[in-house]
């Protein structure tokens, strides 16, 4: 263990918020496709969106490797422009956004199918047009939804494990996250002590995270709700 | 605002056939639920898209699917005030109530009342800090009353506003109506509703469905003394719908003189100052006829007709369509009675009238 405690656990929030922050568009656009009558594509969509969720976490690193890999179809062009993701902090933070975007898109599909879909109509007879009227009542009034997606997924970015060491290896410093470093502590015969120290803090971590995010959420909901 | 619709839809087992041709003023969906009231109003909001129909507001064609014209609801200009109020609960009382008329300004709609003057209108100065969430019933449906007045709209579109209300609230909130029918001059209304005392109060003209068609569309004077449709306002509070205005006070004798177009009638001392309008009902069954004029009588209403129709009900029942001056009365008698009396049409006869309902305060 060469890593000082602090920045793994430094490096494991910084995974943990980018691949939030990069799932959190995606599942929200894939959670408002979703929500509505059932389709065949939204049937498909949906299977799609839980993939990650329902396969071992090394196929899915391996087809972020095949897709985002050096030769990969989406891989290529990006190491081109400067952004290679295979072996980076770049690549952990997408295949933890990955990962977790099951768990987001379900959170606020279902806060949006929720919400009453009265109150929409109600926007546009009073001259709201859809956009506006999802902007100014559909999206406020799902926030607590959202921000209760955001962290049950922040809560799992923080333990994700075999999609980022299959895709973005474990490197000290770069892609070693809390539970990556714990996997290698125990590698070591003499690293138990390491090992129980890291998992200490990812349970302080997890449990001070849960606690800060329920007080957020039950703010946010008074707020939204008067 | 006139409003001219023909529209015909088809869902499941239900089929709405429905054409309906309305002066301005307040027209009333009324019929049972399940008869397509609320289809008519969603189609003229633009919430439902019929299979085929059109819908015309003051020569603005809103909807026409063989000319392929279907408005979006925010450009049709109704405002629409639902029977769950669908208040936004993100935003206090003056946001809800600002929400269309900021975008009516926007999309440049000048006039009309303004902010401050429906919350006097309905009362809402307490409330405007608070949200949705706090607000009893009645107070919901008058912040959602006012939302919907202060979008700008060409047509008020009511969809049983009052339904969800308990009577104290129910009777404050027609109270409110029936000052905003006063006031708004030139806002014409459609109001669904299964409440006849609602339709006395408010309307203008009645359209009565019945399964998705139109039974009768008219004056609503004209219509509540058809002896066919009695039944369908129910064989207890059918009759007449008297226009009328209060001619004096006489508190001495503890009574009201109202005079209407065809009499007077006498009725317990009212509040009300003389010279205002109101309506009265007079039930079929609360109308006795006689041939000759009686005396002795305690009623205080005597009034003079002649028959017009008779019209079974029932069994063993007939109504008798009466013209008291211009002002059509109907009698509920047993047939036994008709024949006894030799009663038939241009016969003159005395109406004695038992009781009057007063349709307001």
């Amino acid at each position: 263990m060469d890593t000082p405690l602090a920045s793994v656990v430094w490096l494991t929030l910084q995974v943990a918020a980018g691949g939030v922050a990069l799932a959190l568009p995606f599942a929200l656009a894939c959670a408002i496709c979703l929500s509505g009558p059932r389709r065949v594509w939204r049937v498909g969509l949906d299977a799609l969106v839980h993939l990650p969720l329902v396969l071992p976490p090394v196929v899915v690193g391996w087809g972020l490797l095949v897709v985002f890999g050096t030769h990969g179809p989406l891989g290529a062009p990006l190491a081109r422009i400067g952004l290679p993701l295979v072996f980076t902090r770049a690549g952990a933070i997408l295949a933890t956004a990955v990962m977790i975007l099951p768990l987001i898109t379900r959170a606020i599909r279902l806060s949006l199918d929720g919400l009453d879909p009265g109150l929409l109509a109600a926007a546009r007879t009073l001259g709201a047009a859809p956009l506006d009227a999802w902007f100014c009542v559909v999206l406020p009034l799902a926030s607590p939804g959202i921000l209760a997606g955001a962290v049950i997924g922040f809560a799992a970015a923080l333990g994700e494990f075999g999609a980022v060491i299959t895709f973005a290896a474990n490197i000290p410093g770069q892609t070693q996250t809390l539970p990556l470093a714990i996997y290698t502590a125990l590698q070591d015969p003499e690293g138990d002590a390491v090992a129980a120290r890291l998992a200490l803090v990812a349970a302080a971590l997890a449990v001070g995270l849960l606690l800060v995010a329920g007080r957020l959420e039950s703010w946010l909901r008074r707020r939204v709700n008067g | 605002m006139s409003l001219d619709l023909a529209l015909s839809h088809r869902r499941g087992g239900f089929t709405l056939e429905a054409t309906v041709t309305a002066p301005p003023g307040v027209t009333a969906l009324f019929g049972p639920s399940g008869s397509g009231k609320s289809t008519i109003l969603a189609a003229v909001a633009g919430l439902l898209r019929p299979d085929r129909g059109r819908v015309v507001a003051s020569g603005r064609v809103l909807l026409d699917t063989a000319r392929g014209i279907d408005l979006p609801p925010e450009h049709r200009r109704c405002g629409v005030v639902f029977q769950d109020s669908r208040l936004f609960a993100h935003l206090d009382v003056r946001a809800n109530l600002r929400f269309g008329l900021r975008r009516a300004a926007r999309r440049g709609r000048a006039g009309g009342p303004g902010l401050d003057e429906i919350v006097a209108l309905l009362g809402l100065g307490a409330l405007l800090d608070r949200r949705p969430a706090g607000l009893s019933g009645g107070e919901r449906a008058r912040v959602a009353i006012g939302r919907a007045l202060l979008s700008r709209p060409a047509l008020l579109l009511m969809d049983e506003p009052l339904a969800a209300l308990d009577a104290p609230r129910r009777a404050d909130i027609l109270d409110y109506l029936h000052r905003l029918r006063g006031l708004t001059g030139g806002l014409s209304m459609l109001y669904v509703t299964h409440a006849l005392d609602e339709v006395d109060r408010l309307a203008d003209t009645l359209v009565l469905l019945d399964a998705g068609r139109v039974r009768a569309c008219g004056p609503v004077f004209e219509l509540m003394a058809r002896p066919d449709l009695a039944e369908a306002f129910g064989a207890e509070r059918a009759g007449a719908l008297v226009a009328a205005r209060i001619a004096a006070h006489h508190p001495e004798r503890g009574l009201s003189e109202l005079a209407f177009d065809g009499g007077s009638l006498w009725l317990p001392l009212l509040s009300a100052a003389p010279g205002s309008a109101l309506r009265v009902r007079i039930r079929a069954r609360d109308i006795a006829l006689a041939t000759e004029r009686p005396a002795g009588l305690s009623s205080h209403n005597l009034l003079p007709a002649r028959i017009t129709a008779l019209a079974p009900a029932g069994p063993h029942e007939c109504l008798v369509v009466l013209a008291c001056g211009a002002t059509p009365l109907l009698a509920l008698l047993t047939r036994d009675a008709v024949t006894r009396l030799g009663l038939d049409i241009g016969r003159p006869v005395w109406a004695v009238v038992k009781s009057v309902t007063l349709t307001g305060p």
